[in-house]
């Protein structure tokens, strides 16, 4: 018998957008809530401002911590660009997650390139797609920087995780000072993937 | 206790603390540097950045004779610098037990080749171990010491990326205290002259054919047989996890942790109740060959690649022939987005100002500043180990000079990496006189590996002050009279420097220092004195700005240029106001302001 109850998710971004953050507070939940967990980050060079993912899996028994392509449930990307890069790693018929967020790179900042048009109707006819514009929400709700903690209020909820103890989980992983602009931010993305849903 | 979600680096540490270790020394690099992090937050164990891994293994060897556990951490190249006094201290046993960590990059992740270190354990005739997940290597870790001190042998702990930056969940245990062995003046095993050197190389013999037999009972390799046994899969390490995650129950598996010796007669028994081995191992087929050699029949690298990371996608498509569907897009609407060197970082200046000199050859080194070679500043030539470029840039130098070459050479590495082994090859440049630039970019901390302490920053990795080494000091110790320290990001300063060093350079050897705080660094009170940082911001007066992209020729990732309105723009939240845009502005239309809170 092969795992069949384990879930991948694949979060993408770019360097210093906050993808660590989010799948710790994630598998600090999923943890607590008795699932086993295996989450794979990337360290060193590609952090100076390059793509960066981190894969998280959880189910009754992980092996792999790696996702392979065309094998995660579900793409939560913290830039637009983004989730188009990495969607050959998305399972046909999952769900992405995707901020309304550009970040130039650097063929695009210095007019070698342009910024793609069309990124979100690409994405939205290959998968089920949720669009966020988590800065404005984030900004919203008291803090510009936390859109990664409103990405990842949506993941749970796309995911049906509303009701594991998030609070406890946030509280671990983040400042006291910023518990509650995070935890505000954390629901107000469980509320925007409730309301697209519904 | 409850169980705790840790990377493998974490567990090792961990692993270290429970072990009674004592002592423990490391180099950062990437996939290792975390473990003596990690380490350094036990109290107990007395944690040190070495200068390089030769220097982290001795220090670690000695404290092994002195009679404590010890240990020693590295990335896989790093291996390379620490092998003379591991090759040795092979042949001559411990006092305390002593483990190293050598952590491989498949893939290449983060470094410059992907050598397979596994092959180092056969040829220093040593055990080694390797985990799967972090409970493994915490667990495994802790018991290489009883192994070490056994066996009578230090012990090589192999990691890979997968295995060092992953996640798993690990139950914690206690730390159990090592009475310290006390020491006793013993020359026959500890002093390797020729004559004591012979004898321990046929006792080594003796404790290989030893462990040869142990490993056949080794805990850590264990038979796992389910329904089916019609496909039989030996594996190590992170290709375990894609093995199961692949095969699940639907192969038998011979799981092997302790890897040098391999247990053979395990091997032979496991092949006889099985239709077809597979070995599943990532790089060189290192337990394949011994295994075929033993007359043992399986499959592995015909089918299975030789290069890069394994994924369970790949073996899927190996040995089962499974593609895994995936979802077709348009691909032009991917741009690339390579790593850069950060807005306000101080090797820009430095960058900018050599790109622009002909007949140069620029020689580099392993750091950020290996991204000096990328577009649009493209002011690298080579590069190829740590403290290599002054080394490499002599030889040049040699090579021009006799065979009529016009070509000025500018090396490059930054302060760590002239800590490290760069040094030793500024002595080469002095000693044997080549007429280099080297250039010191002294951005006074660790950087691509995420800030460590070093010798020239003033404080030990827990933070401690520790004596400052000073970098123009050393180098005018060594003998050399052509030397200058200059602000990287004052571009006129920096020119200046450079046009001084392409005139003395016909003379003889000249270092240039190039001295600036990485701008991720957080600062010390010393280097708040020293730079004394006022947070500001650039912005562009687009009536000013003509469109001419003069600045975008800095590859700062702050500017980015509208085609349409022809001007150029400053992200506030990136840009760090070191104003190198600014000053290569013609129509100073880029001025700088105080940041906003």
């Amino acid at each position: 018998m092969k795992n069949q109850d384990t879930k991948s998710i694949l979060l993408v971004g770019v360097g210093g957008q906050g993808t660590i953050l989010a799948s710790k507070i994630l598998t600090a939940g999923l943890v607590a809530a008795g699932y086993d967990v295996k989450m794979s980050e990337v360290h060193g060079m590609s952090q100076r401002g390059g793509s960066v993912s981190t894969q998280v899996r959880y189910g009754t028994k992980v092996y792999s911590p790696i996702i392979g392509r065309g094998q995660a449930d579900i793409l939560v990307a913290f830039e637009t660009m983004e989730a188009i890069r990495y969607l050959p790693d998305l399972k046909p018929g999952g769900k992405v997650v995707v901020n309304d967020y550009q970040m130039p790179s650097l063929p695009i900042l210095s007019g070698e390139r342009e910024y793609p048009d069309n990124l979100l109707e690409e994405l939205q006819s290959k998968a089920d797609t949720l669009v966020l514009d988590a800065a404005a929400i984030a900004q919203a709700n008291g803090n510009p920087k936390s859109m990664n903690v409103v990405l990842l209020g949506a993941l749970i909820q796309s995911l049906g995780l509303q009701d594991l103890d998030w609070d406890t989980a946030l509280r671990a992983c983040v400042k006291s000072k910023f518990v509650e602009v995070n935890l505000r931010c954390l629901d107000a993305g469980m509320r925007a993937a409730e309301r697209n849903a519904g | 206790m409850a169980r705790q979600l840790m990377t493998g680096n974490e567990a090792v540490a961990r692993g270290a603390y429970e072990a009674g270790v004592a002592f423990a020394s490391a180099y950062p690099g990437t996939p290792s540097t975390e473990i003596l992090e990690n380490v350094g937050n036990y109290r107990e164990i007395t944690a040190e950045w070495a200068p390089n891994e030769k220097v982290a293994m001795e220090a670690a060897i000695g404290a092994s004779m002195g009679g404590v556990r010890s240990m020693a951490a590295m990335k896989h190249v790093g291996l390379n610098v620490a092998a003379d006094p591991i090759f040795t201290f092979a042949y001559m046993g411990v006092s305390g037990g002593m483990v190293f960590v050598s952590a491989d990059d498949p893939g290449m992740h983060s470094s410059q080749n992907e050598q397979d270190n596994r092959n180092y354990a056969k040829f220093m005739k040593i055990p080694m171990l390797e985990p799967s997940d972090s409970q493994e290597a915490k667990d495994m870790f802790r018991d290489a010491f009883d192994l070490s001190e056994k066996y009578d042998t230090p012990v090589m702990f192999r990691m890979t990326t997968r295995v060092c930056h992953s996640k798993s969940l690990v139950e914690l245990g206690e730390r159990k205290e090592f009475a310290a062995i006390p020491y006793v003046k013993n020359r026959m095993k500890n002093d390797n002259v020729p004559a004591v050197a012979r004898n321990l190389r046929v006792k080594m013999l003796e404790r290989d054919r030893r462990l040869a037999a142990f490993t056949n009972d080794c805990p850590y390799n264990f038979a796992e047989y389910n329904g089916s046994k019609k496909i039989g899969i030996v594996t190590s390490g992170i290709s375990y996890q894609y093995a199961k995650e692949v095969f699940g129950d639907t192969a038998s598996y011979l799981k092997l942790g302790l890897t040098n010796p391999l247990p053979m007669d395990m091997i032979r028994e496991f092949r006889s109740n099985v239709d077809t081995l597979y070995v599943i191992e990532e790089l060189d087929p290192f337990m394949e060959e011994q295994i075929k050699a033993a007359g043992i029949d399986c499959v592995g690298k015909d089918k299975i690649p030789l290069v890069g990371e394994l994924n369970p996608n790949i073996i899927r498509k190996a040995l089962l022939d499974e593609d895994v569907p995936e979802i077709s897009f348009n691909q032009n609407l991917i741009v690339d987005r390579p790593p850069t060197l950060c807005a306000g970082c101080p090797h820009r200046g430095f960058f900018y100002e050599c790109a622009k000199r002909s007949d140069t050859v620029m020689v580099g080194d392993i750091g950020c500043y290996a991204l000096g070679g990328s577009e649009p500043l493209n002011a690298k030539d080579m590069a190829i180990c740590m403290g290599a470029a002054f080394s490499l840039a002599h030889g040049l130098d040699k090579a021009f000079r006799s065979s009529n070459q016009d070509k000025t050479i500018v090396a490059c590495m930054g302060d760590s990496t002239f800590f490290h082994t760069g040094i030793n090859s500024l002595e080469e440049v002095v000693y044997n006189d080549s007429h280099v630039i080297c250039s010191i970019l002294d951005n006074r901390i660790t950087g691509m590996t995420g800030h460590q302490e070093n010798p020239g920053t003033g404080y030990s990795l827990q933070g401690e002050p520790a004596t400052i080494m000073d970098i123009e000091t050393i180098v005018r110790s060594l003998g050399i009279e052509r030397v200058r320290t200059v602000n990287p990001l004052h571009l006129d300063d920096m020119k200046a420097a450079l046009d001084w060093a392409y005139r003395e350079v016909h003379e003889g050897p000249v270092v240039l220092i190039t001295r600036w705080p990485c701008v991720l660094k957080k600062l010390s009170t010393e280097d708040r004195r020293e730079f004394r940082p006022v947070p500001a911001v650039c912005t562009v007066h687009h009536d000013k700005c003509i469109g001419c992209k003069k600045c975008l020729s800095t590859g700062c990732p702050a500017l980015s240029f509208d085609k349409y309105e022809r001007k150029v723009s400053i992200d506030p939240l990136q840009c760090d106001g070191c104003t190198v845009c600014a000053q290569v502005c013609p129509k100073q239309a880029i001025v700088k302001g105080a940041k906003k809170a």
